[in-house]
């Protein structure tokens, strides 16, 4: 049964670091603009990994136009924070922005810089942007740097609406934690590997994002090996490999035997998954390349679209 | 060159890479060979597997080292001469304690450990696992009761955070720049020219009042003790650049991660912090590359003629892509070794099974603790 992702206004997507969440954000981000909605990839930390797929570099803090209805921003707190002075507070806010004391002070307070770059995610899918000339998105696609950061992004702005009592950054928190609590507006994803330790921090985070009155809507499962060889062929396998005498045919064996035994590894790691989490997994093929590229986002659209309603 | 060759002389181990690259493991496995070989090692790591965890027999977040019972890796045919202990790291449990051993008295512990800004500070932060990672590592340090100690650091996508967050954290609980602005008059606010007035209203716009009271409150209660803070952070960083500590870079042989540790390494060398080498873990060694092997059409025939055509094309496809694999790691290694001066690269191959119980860690045990000569017969093995 296909998942629903791609039709709501904020897309969080989070994961433990090293399982591809950068490519799958692209590719989830590359389906939707196939699909016609003007889409944004808002990469969370100071790496350029996205526009560097993409042969972008430079330019990081504004928003970049990958491909047609395709763009993305990567999101810096000090930055941030300046652009919300400037829109809430005028020349005096500009001031105040660029006052180093007044950074650091805003910059020290804990989850501050969780709070502005949620912040950002979230002005970027208002229908009517906060900042001059902003086009408005359809959907915003947050890359979160690992997943406890992605956790800190969404309980930011509840966070603060409960120490600032009131004031604006009540105000707008509570805005914002609204705005992430809504399932018609608001979806998470997860991206893992079929792996032991992946995928335990999946039902982890699973389990965190409910006790928080939260639910994962989706996991990509990325780098799923293709089920080369059936279970018949297995002894024949083994007969070929004891019999073989050159190197190279031997070699083969193995390699056949290896890929074999990984997809049987990751088999069981797929099931626990779909135990924890059933109806909810999308699998992305293992893709055999030197570097992830324009080709293999592509390849990843294809497998999503097949996957996604 | 090897795991107890490139830690002679060290007391301390930080392993140390972008997250996913199997630090974890890498750190379990150093610290279990390292008792083997005689030595009283501890190894704190944070959030393993839980089946590594359960491997080792440690519950879920303790925050003392316990002794991995020698039966447990005997039953597994590791005979260990030495004493391995691990612990689980507890963030919120480590950054308590801290405050319960610098306060003044345990009535302003408990009003600080119940201060909401604290208890941010201690849970949901980034930052805070390393914060208190680091110190633990140096007040395991400190105590003396090891040989050896090797620290996981916490995941992250950015290796880089490990050495940062914990800055950040203590310049905060040093709070200079936080006190000048929450005293009206401070003079923090006159030196740069701007009265109070415009900066605390800014501020408040910003803010909200109550978020100002709060943190003056938790600094109120922090009194006197930011100065042990400084003081403890200044002796952590000297840990940290000690002859006796070993920083090892864990790194996979794909592109992203192998750039991040090229620049890990040099903020490493220009911090001045002891690095030590690296391992490279899930390398795919090159199982196509055999000069002496038939070309390619007589490889697909012998194929066929054992397996028939459709089976043999399968083998093959599959041998073409982890080739594929094995010449990307190839490049990224050249890559990465033309950034290192004499520092080793220890190579881990990419295993057919998940590591994730002791039985795991010791099949990468055999490859970072072999002789160089080993390992390479090791790895022929496992490719042809």
């Amino acid at each position: 049964m296909p998942i629903h992702l791609l039709d709501r206004r904020i897309l969080f997507v989070t994961g433990k670091g090293g399982v591809g969440k950068s490519s799958v954000s692209l590719a989830l981000g590359l389906l939707a603009a196939r699909r016609g909605r003007r889409t944004i990839v808002a990469e969370v930390s100071s790496h350029e990994h996205l526009q560097r797929a993409f042969g972008h570099d430079g330019r990081r803090f504004e928003e970049v136009e990958l491909g047609p209805g395709l763009f993305t921003i990567s999101i810096d707190p000090e930055h941030a924070m300046e652009e919300y002075l400037r829109v809430k507070a005028g020349p005096i806010g500009q001031v105040l922005g660029h006052t180093r004391l007044f950074q650091a002070l805003t910059m020290a307070t804990p989850g501050m810089r969780e709070l502005l770059t949620v912040g950002k995610i979230w002005e970027l899918a208002q229908p009517e942007r906060r900042t001059r000339d902003g086009v408005p998105y359809d959907l915003v696609i947050a890359d979160a740097p690992s997943t406890g950061h992605g956790i800190g992004l969404i309980r930011a702005p509840r966070t603060f609406a409960e120490i600032a009592r009131m004031g604006p950054i009540h105000h707008q928190g509570s805005t914002i934690a609204k705005t992430l609590a809504d399932r018609e507006f608001t979806a998470i994803a997860a991206v893992c590997t079929p792996e032991e330790m992946p995928v335990n921090e999946t039902v982890a985070l699973h389990e965190e994002l409910v006790g928080y009155g939260l639910d994962l809507d989706a996991v990509a499962v990325n780098a799923c090996y293709a089920e080369r060889f059936a279970d018949a062929e297995l002894p024949v396998l083994t007969g070929a490999l004891a019999g073989a005498e050159l190197p190279r045919t031997r070699a083969a064996l193995r390699a056949a035997l290896s890929e074999r035994a990984r997809a049987d590894v990751q088999a069981q790691q797929l099931d626990r998954l779909e135990q924890v989490l059933p109806g909810k997994l999308i699998r992305l093929p293992f893709l055999f390349a030197p570097a992830i590229g324009p080709a293999q986002l592509d390849a990843l659209a294809d497998a999503l679209e097949d996957q996604l309603a | 060159m090897n795991i107890p060759e490139l830690l002679d002389g060290k007391r301390v181990c930080v392993c140390a890479g972008s997250g996913g690259v199997g630090k974890t493991t890498t750190s379990a496995v150093i610290a279990l060979g390292m008792a083997a070989l005689g030595a009283r090692v501890a190894v704190v790591t944070i959030d393993p597997a839980r089946r590594l965890a359960n491997a080792l027999g440690l519950a879920e977040l303790e925050n003392e080292p316990r002794r991995v019972a020698p039966e447990r890796l005997a039953a597994n045919g590791l005979e260990v001469t030495g004493e391995l202990w691990a612990m689980m790291l507890d963030p919120k449990q480590t950054f308590d304690e801290l405050i319960d051993r610098l306060a003044p008295s345990p009535a302003r512990a408990e009003e600080i450990k119940q201060n909401r800004v604290f208890r941010e500070l201690s849970t949901a932060v980034a930052g805070s696992q390393e914060f208190t990672a680091i110190s633990k590592l140096y007040e395991l340090a400190e105590e003396g009761d090891f040989d050896l100690l090797v620290l996981d650091t916490p995941p992250s996508r950015n290796a880089l955070d490990f050495l940062e967050a914990p800055r950040r954290l203590n310049s905060f609980l040093e709070g200079r720049a936080l006190r000048a602005f929450l005293r009206p008059t401070g003079i923090g606010l006159r030196a740069i020219g701007l009265g109070a007035g415009p900066l605390l209203g800014g501020l408040r716009r910003l803010t909200g009042i109550d978020l100002v009271a709060e943190l003056t409150t938790f600094f109120g209660l922090l009194g006197d003790m930011t100065g042990d803070f400084s003081d403890r952070a200044r002796r952590v960083e000297a840990l940290l650049h000690s002859d006796s500590t070993a920083f090892l870079l864990v790194t996979s042989a794909q592109s992203e991660p192998i750039d991040e540790a090229i620049w890990f390494r040099r903020t490493l060398e220009g911090g001045g912090f002891p690095f030590a080498g690296v391992v490279i873990n899930r390398f795919h060694h090159d199982q196509n590359g055999q000069p002496e092997a038939p070309a390619d059409g007589d490889l697909q025939r012998v194929l066929a003629d054992a397996l028939g055509t459709d089976l043999a094309a399968r083998v093959h496809g599959n041998f073409e892509d982890f080739h594929v694999l094995a010449q990307r790691d190839a490049a990224n290694v050249e890559r990465l070794r033309a950034e290192l001066g004499s520092e080793p690269v220890l190579l881990v191959p990419h295993l057919d099974d998940d590591v994730h119980d002791l039985a795991g860690l010791l099949r990468v045990h055999r490859y970072l603790f072999a002789s160089d000569a080993e390992r390479a017969r090791l790895i022929a093995e496992s490719v042809a």
